[in-house]
């Protein structure tokens, strides 16, 4: 089989918002040795439907054998894979950072660049909240490594694709 | 009950229990047979050999807790084959459900990786809509089990039942025509192709293809094999019939699967044991893969050209493209390549020797020979169901029925009891090993108390002989727990049942025995006492490439 390089692939899932249905894309995951990166899920404008949104690495030949076995899963509405296609990709992270008197100016200035917000602030730490792709989450991560994360939340990327030109 | 009786369920295979007592209640009440097993794994194995001898869908009603566990075995068998199943799971009433209550279990849960689809019934109005729906998604597309769990509460509480017309649903649509586009390429590659070969699987038979694809190897010229799961979807008796592929296919079949230079591959899903290495399958071969599963095109092998569709219809659609195409002197372009595999087939047949103590391939062939290859064969798992493979010549679909791809010991009796309910006048046999057939021994009271006149032919050669016969090749005749001496003596266990059991020691008794036990009208016990050491050859180690076989 033509094995190109294995690369990150964003998939959009729009499936039954009914119980068990997660399950079901999760096990489906594990039980065939596909690898899950992130994973997203809620609710779209249509109440009966929801949107998941889900980060898998592997070559054409696995994410193709991923896109037909979630298509076969009766829940699975649609599934879109926005590789080869023009999206917007988000995350956020909540950053729990350690804010020493003499670091909470080069936070803040931080915080700043990165067109983030500081969202709790105490009196030993902040709490920073950061959105954008995974580069940029990424990034901002790096220069406040050194103040001290003590703790991290992170959803996973969710996607939507751009309108067509 | 209407809901099913709708859906032309006229027999269940089931066992009841204290979660599902209210729907016996009303089971009695209507003219729906039920069909008292005596273990959940024979109501499904049973409903499996009943779906696929009928071409109906099976239907078994089990209690909650371990009545759902012991299905799964049987649900696992059904969806590894594709077969059409219904399974209706007692639970617990509703407001118990995740509190561990007594005979409580998330079947749900636990059947997900192995049913096409499954409900947990919730509200009593959903009942007879998630009904027509586990019918319709078990038979359209590629078959499956479905399992609808039923909740104590749901089936006591009653509503006014509105007959649902159609089902559509939004996320399930299966493709069964095939892409327009696909089937001249198809063609085209055919006529260039000087040594073709077509590989059918069980999608032929589900699909109910076997005349078409009959009619493309016919117009075509090509020689025909198929794998466990096809047996029947081409006439053995064909002069193009190559025998089965796979680890312990013909040698012809598998060298020509090696040599060939177009592959037609229909309905089939490029299974382990039939390809061996994926890597050296079919080196020089261009392959057409038609299956109405997108996930079995290219799962493991790359093809020239997928077509995603219905194998019949697709077949029909490409019989008749053909048809309008100049092909020349067929008969005379393929004869070097028929001779070739006329040259394998006569050089290294399949073969055994019958000296003084029966073998197990002698009492197949006799048995294909008495039955006129016209019995409804089922088959246990091991040597038997190869040996059956290669000497029963199934020349019709729907005749052999066996877990093919869960490989699921304890299958052959339970399911020709569903075939034989199926067809009750036809002949149906069980060929049996001494290991497998006490997996499910329980189903001869089945059997007995239905006076459904199933025949088991047991080879008996006191050892789990497929696993004897790896230990012997691989593991250096270290058998290692296969030894089965202390088996019952099957003919008085057959008479405990109140059926017939008889005895062959000698291969002279054989064809008397046999003659003796097909003409009772009784299930019967025919225990052949066969060399203990004897092994199914061809055969592929597992994982070489299929064309490196043990030959005798």
């Amino acid at each position: 089989m033509a094995n190109e390089e294995a690369r990150k692939h964003i998939l959009s899932i729009l499936v039954d918002n009914q119980p068990g249905v997660l399950s079901r894309i999760a096990g489906l995951f594990s039980g065939r040795g596909f690898n899950i990166e992130s994973l997203c899920v809620a609710e779209t404008t249509d109440p009966l439907v929801s949107r998941i949104t889900l980060v898998t690495t592997g070559d054409m030949s696995i994410v193709e054998q991923i896109k037909k076995q979630l298509n076969k899963l009766i829940n699975v509405v649609k599934v879109i894979d926005f590789t080869d296609i023009a999206f917007v990709q988000r995350e956020m992270a909540l950053v729990k950072v350690r804010a020493k008197p003499e670091h909470r100016a080069e936070i803040l200035r931080t915080v700043d660049i990165f067109r983030s917000r500081v969202v709790d602030a105490g009196s030993q730490y902040y709490i920073v909240e950061i959105t954008g792709d995974e580069g940029k989450v990424a990034a901002f991560l790096n220069l406040l490594k050194p103040m001290g994360i003590s703790e991290i939340a992170r959803t996973g990327a969710i996607a939507l694709p751009r309108e067509k030109k | 009950m209407k809901a099913l009786q709708e859906e032309g369920v006229d027999t269940i295979f089931g066992y009841p229990g204290g979660a599902v007592i209210e729907i016996y209640d009303e089971l009695a009440k209507t003219d729906i047979r039920h069909i008292l097993v005596r273990h959940e794994q024979g109501a499904v194995h049973a409903a499996d050999g009943y779906a696929r001898a009928s071409g109906g869908v099976g239907v078994c009603l089990v209690t909650s807790g371990p009545g759902a566990t012991n299905t799964v075995s049987g649900i696992a068998s059904a969806y590894m084959d594709s077969v059409p199943v219904v399974v209706l799971t007692g639970q617990v009433p509703s407001q118990l459900i995740g509190n561990d209550a007594f005979q409580e279990v998330d079947i749900v849960g636990i059947t997900r990786p192995c049913t096409k689809h499954n409900y947990l019934v919730q509200h009593v109005e959903d009942l007879a809509r998630t009904i027509k729906e586990a019918f319709y998604i078990a038979r359209s597309g590629r078959p499956g089990p479905v399992l609808i769990d039923l909740p104590k509460d749901v089936v006591q509480s009653t509503t006014h039942y509105k007959p649902v017309k159609d089902i559509r649903l939004k996320s399930y649509n299966p493709t069964y025509e095939p892409n327009v586009k696909q089937l001249p390429k198809a063609v085209k590659i055919i006529k260039e192709a000087k040594k073709p070969v077509v590989f059918a699987g069980g999608g032929v038979i589900l699909s109910r293809a076997a005349k078409e694809l009959t009619e493309l190897a016919r117009k075509i010229h090509a020689p025909v094999t198929t794998t466990l799961m096809g047996l029947g979807a081409f006439p053995a008796k064909d002069p193009l019939w190559l025998g089965m592929i796979g680890m312990h296919g013909t040698y012809r079949a598998n060298m020509s699967s090696a040599e060939c230079d177009l592959l037609i591959a229909v309905g089939v899903r490029f299974d382990d044991r039939v390809t061996g290495k994926t890597d050296t399958f079919a080196p020089k071969a261009k392959i057409i893969h038609i299956d109405i599963d997108p996930t079995s095109i290219r799962k493991n092998i790359p093809v020239t050209i997928p077509v995603v569709g219905d194998c019949k219809i697709t077949l029909r659609k490409l019989n008749s493209l053909l048809s309008k195409e100049k092909m020349g002197n067929l008969k005379q372009k393929r004869k070097p390549w028929l001779s070739q595999i006329a040259e394998w087939k006569a050089t290294k047949p399949l073969a055994y020797e019958q000296k003084e103590v029966i073998k197990p391939q002698f009492v197949v062939e006799k048995l294909y020979e008495l039955t006129k290859g016209r019995a409804i064969i089922t088959t246990e798992v091991g040597q038997n169901q190869m040996w059956a493979a290669q000497y029963y010549h199934f020349d019709s679909p729907n005749a052999f029925i066996t877990s093919g791809g869960l490989g699921c010991m304890g299958f052959g009796l339970p399911a020709a009891i569903g075939a034989q309910v199926a067809h009750p006048d036809s002949l149906v046999v069980d060929i049996a090993g001494d290991g497998s057939i006490q997996m499910n021994i329980q189903e001869m009271a089945t059997a007995t108390q239905y006076n459904l006149p199933v025949k088991i032919v047991i080879l008996n050669n006191s050892y789990l002989g497929m696993v004897r016969q790896w230990q012997e090749l691989f593991f250096d005749r270290c058998y290692a727990c296969t030894g089965l001496d202390h088996a019952p003596d099957f003919v008085k266990l057959a008479e405990a049942y109140g059926a017939v059991g008889l005895r062959a020691t000698r291969p002279d008794e054989v064809v008397s025995i046999l003659k003796k036990g097909l003409a009772i009208k009784k299930p019967v016990i025919m225990d052949f006492v066969v060399e203990p050491e004897e092994c199914v050859y061809p055969m592929v180690p597992a994982g070489a490439p299929i064309t490196e076989m043990l030959l005798v």
